[in-house]
């Protein structure tokens, strides 16, 4: 796991880095006190998010993510021109990015490795297709409507309106998916599957 | 505008009640259901940000994180990019809570209002673990040779990270 070396990468230049610049006595009472910091953080942030999970099952019952998905077919066929005929993957991808848009990760991820399961039918000798780049970089890109954890972040700091944000959180998004698709768009025919 | 930001909220949730009797759900046990899985997500990413915290609270407190932010000032700058994220920028793509560890430590740090706060705020609120995504994507259909997916999606992060800042500068005097 990557993140093993990442952890003990961090604690040994904290150390290193500690002793050379002088700073090590802070570094010291730094190593107790991110752990009180993160349950305070914890237990800051579990009262609006669980509000939002909670929301956000309302809404799935009442079907939004259903109603959200075929609203999205049209657009989506577009962006997966060689799996558009295919039902069982455009259904899973609209599903998947109407539980992206809903923040509803935990549904999100098994509907998209459905989706790539059903794409991954035209692919030969483990050679991505285009619409399974496509695929991952729509969903490696956040489309997420209300980030409930970060504006949970902020209201435990103490921001005047913790949803204040969600202008330039949407603003961020949208360039980020359409940077995405465009380069995904562009780099496929420089990179061809032969 | 803030009227609007100040009702965003409430009105969400006023209209997902509604719309939830409408469509004759049990709107309280969704509500409830949906808010002990909200729980059970914080209970589990607890010990995680324990250890991770633990780790970005001594980097920051050794002056490493100052240093990293320094030697990569001049290239963010150059995007427009506060040079004080750089720590954050590094970490999002490869762990998900290692970025909200890092994240909540600049903006408790900086303060939540702050350009920085608000910088760190948004590019989490925009983007995702992205070779997380890659790698479980992939790896579930025998994905070998994954061609422009790792680049292309990296250009979507740096394009959102740009955006991220740009738009805090220009809507938050």
């Amino acid at each position: 796991m990557a993140l093993n070396l990442v952890w003990t990468g961090m604690i040994i230049v904290s150390i290193v880095y500690g002793l050379l610049s002088g700073s090590i006595e802070a570094v010291g009472s730094a190593a107790v006190q991110g752990a009180a910091e993160a349950v305070k953080l914890c237990i800051g942030i579990c009262g609006v998010t669980s509000l939002w999970t909670g929301v956000m099952e309302l809404l799935s019952r009442a079907g939004v993510t259903a109603q959200l998905k075929n609203a999205f077919l049209p657009i989506l066929k577009r962006l997966f021109p060689r799996s558009k005929n295919n039902a069982a993957a455009m259904e899973a991808v609209s599903a998947n990015v109407a539980a992206n848009l809903l923040g509803l990760g935990n549904a999100a991820t098994p509907l998209g490795i459905q989706a790539a399961t059903e794409m991954a039918r035209l692919s030969r000798d483990g050679v991505a297709t285009d619409d399974l780049c496509m695929l991952v970089v729509i969903n490696s890109a956040s489309i997420q409507l209300i980030p409930a954890t970060v504006a949970a972040v902020r209201a435990a700091a103490g921001a005047e309106n913790p949803f204040d944000i969600l202008p330039a959180v949407w603003l961020a998004s949208a360039v980020s998916v359409l940077a995405g698709i465009l380069s995904a768009k562009v780099m496929a025919r420089i990179w061809r599957a032969r | 505008m803030n009227l609007i930001m100040s009702l965003t909220v409430p009105a969400i949730i006023a209209l997902a009640a509604v719309y939830g009797l409408y469509r004759r759900v049990d709107v309280f046990d969704a509500l409830k259901t949906g808010a002990f899985d909200g729980l059970k997500i914080t209970a589990k990413i607890m010990p995680t940000l324990v250890v991770l915290l633990t780790a970005v609270y001594m980097l920051r407190a050794s002056g490493a994180l100052d240093a990293l932010t320094a030697l990569f000032a001049p290239a963010l700058r150059l995007f427009g990019i506060p040079p004080e994220t750089a720590s954050l920028i590094f970490i999002r793509p490869i762990s998900g809570s290692g970025a909200l560890a890092v994240g909540s430590e600049l903006i408790t740090k900086n303060g939540a209002d702050s350009l920085i706060g608000r910088t760190a705020a948004v590019m989490l609120g925009s983007s995702e673990t992205t070779f997380y995504v890659i790698a479980v994507y992939f790896g579930a259909v025998g994905i070998k040779k994954t061609r422009h997916a790792v680049p292309s999606a990296l250009v979507a992060d740096l394009a959102g990270y740009i955006a991220a800042s740009w738009a805090v500068r220009l809507f938050y005097k």
